[in-house]
């Protein structure tokens, strides 16, 4: 059959037009279905309580406290480390065969599968180094996962800034330092954020590298020496274990909602304050 | 005479690569007068106004041969401080790119890095800059606006203002009116003419007619070699070879 031009443009569109669609139809699909099966739970006291009877009953409080402890840990390591790579990898070399190097490292990091990441976590910080399943442990772990995210969005956010910057900077009497911290540090900050948000997102959904790293204990945490369980470890086991489905999709509401909300509103926070400038 | 030459280019050569911009030049560039430096482009302008500053230095893989004295004093001198230099030898870009910071601290940006001046004397030197670019009457009831809010021709006397609050001594503009409608260029030039009074300027001007209106001084380059120097009405009224005669009449170019 021969399909004129016109017709074929129909066709074209409505494909397209389809596939977009069918993922956002998947999309809202999940989100709503937990939220259905969790808000219902959600309430003061299941965010206040601590689990009892193996997650059974009572609410979720020290996997909450558990999960900031955990994701500030990986973030005070990796994000210093992360910024500090890329603004070496995009200022102060040019491309050459140590660069290539590091980069490649950098993305190798980012295509290990988070449960090899565990077992490196568990042999390395937790028996060789005697850390113990701990906070502490389960953070350095996570640390090395989300580096190679940091390194890259904000590698690609330094070398978006527009090159007159740094000249007009350099024309005007600044160092390279000054350059880089007065002008294409806050011309980047934007990316940057972004990176550090989808890291975010990251360690408070990781299971597998926090379960081999961190364990699984419920009580409270008191220090980063201590074992916790996150709420997306908390969430496998009373799931994978038939313990309580109920609290289950109560944690899993918990999580989908923490993490919208850190997107939207770190981004609207960097808009307001940082980048006014940037705009017409 | 020799004591108003502030500027003295010596057999100076430039290589991109392996590959030669500027051949062999001589150029001496006179204290408190406009100099025009035109020709086609890729002619090794921008490249020789860039050296002046070194801010050329930030492409890799370049190599200059020959000597640029300031004031009798090489630049390349390695007890030198390159950003001292550029602070005495201010530029302004083609394109205006005011920093994505308020009118006000691009203007006290350089003053600024030096940290040798408290907060009040910062105001003072950003207000003069603004008055000497005459900008400060337009922009004196927003300086907390984003830079990037002002036209393209406030921006490049914005620019100006950036340079002019370094206190240098030299200021060079490449090109920088070539985007802008006539008015914006006629009170850039009026501000420059006023200018001169105090400081050396330099010009990449943007076509002929400019470097005719402004110019004390011209120098015709034309594919990195300096074809031919001397007072406005030597170069533009009886130029001596026939390149010259031919650009500035509008034959080629």
């Amino acid at each position: 059959m021969r399909l004129n031009a016109r017709k074929k443009e129909y066709i074209a569109k409505a494909m397209i037009w389809g596939a977009a669609m069918s993922v956002m139809i998947v999309l809202v699909a999940i989100i709503l279905y937990i939220l259905i099966r969790g808000l219902p739970v959600l309430s003061f006291s299941f965010l206040t309580q601590n689990p009892y009877n193996m997650g059974r009953s009572g609410g979720i409080a020290s996997t909450i406290v558990g999960t900031i402890y955990i994701t500030v840990v990986a973030l005070l390591i990796a994000v210093p480390f992360g910024i500090g790579t890329a603004f070496y990898l995009a200022e102060y070399t040019r491309d050459s065969i140590i660069t290539r190097i590091i980069r490649f490292s950098a993305e190798s990091l980012a295509g290990i599968p988070s449960i090899i990441y565990g077992l490196f976590g568990y042999i390395f910080f937790v028996i060789y180094l005697g850390m113990g399943w701990s906070i502490l442990a389960g953070g350095l772990t996570l640390a090395f996962m989300i580096l190679p995210t940091i390194i890259r969005t904000s590698e690609e956010a330094i070398r978006a800034v527009p090159q007159i910057y740094r000249e007009s900077s350099f024309s005007l009497g600044a160092t390279k330092w000054q350059t880089i911290i007065k002008t294409v540090f806050p011309s980047a900050i934007q990316g940057i954020v972004n990176g550090v948000i989808l890291s975010v997102g990251r360690c408070i959904a990781e299971t597998a590298a926090v379960i081999f790293t961190a364990g699984s204990v419920l009580s409270m945490p008191t220090s980063i020496f201590d074992s916790t369980r996150t709420m997306a470890v908390h969430f496998f086991i009373l799931a994978s274990e038939g313990v309580s489905m109920q609290n289950a999709f109560g944690t899993a509401a918990l999580l989908i909602i923490l993490i919208f909300i850190i997107n939207v509103g770190v981004n609207s926070l960097v808009n307001r304050f940082i980048s006014k400038n940037q705009k017409r | 005479m020799s004591e108003n030459i502030k500027i003295e280019i010596k057999n100076f050569s430039f290589f991109y690569h392996k590959k030669q911009v500027i051949y062999d030049l001589n150029l001496k560039i006179r204290k408190n007068e406009i100099t025009s430096i035109f020709g086609p482009a890729n002619g090794g302008v921008t490249t020789l106004l860039r050296s002046l500053n070194r801010l050329c230095e930030l492409t890799h893989d370049i190599r200059t041969e020959g000597d640029i004295l300031i004031d009798g004093e090489s630049i390349f001198n390695p007890d030198l401080s390159v950003t001292d230099l550029r602070r005495k030898v201010g530029m302004v870009f083609e394109i205006p790119a005011p920093l994505p910071i308020s009118i006000y601290d691009n203007v006290a940006y350089g003053p600024k890095l030096s940290k040798k001046k408290s907060r009040s004397q910062i105001a003072d030197v950003v207000e003069q800059a603004l008055k000497q670019a005459a900008l400060w009457d337009e922009v004196k009831e927003r300086l907390k606006a984003p830079a990037i809010s002002l036209s393209g021709g406030q921006q490049q006397r914005l620019c100006i203002a950036r340079v002019l609050a370094l206190q240098p001594e030299v200021i060079m503009l490449d090109r920088a009116c070539s985007g802008l409608d006539p008015i914006s260029t006629a009170k850039i030039e009026e501000s420059l003419i006023n200018l001169k009074e105090e400081f050396t300027i330099i010009i990449a001007p943007h076509n002929v007619q400019q470097a005719i209106r402004i110019s004390d001084w011209a120098a015709f380059m034309l594919m990195g070699h300096l074809i031919e120097a001397g007072t406005n009405t030597e170069v533009f009224s009886s130029p001596k070879d026939q390149r010259t005669n031919d650009y500035v009449t509008g034959r080629f170019g």
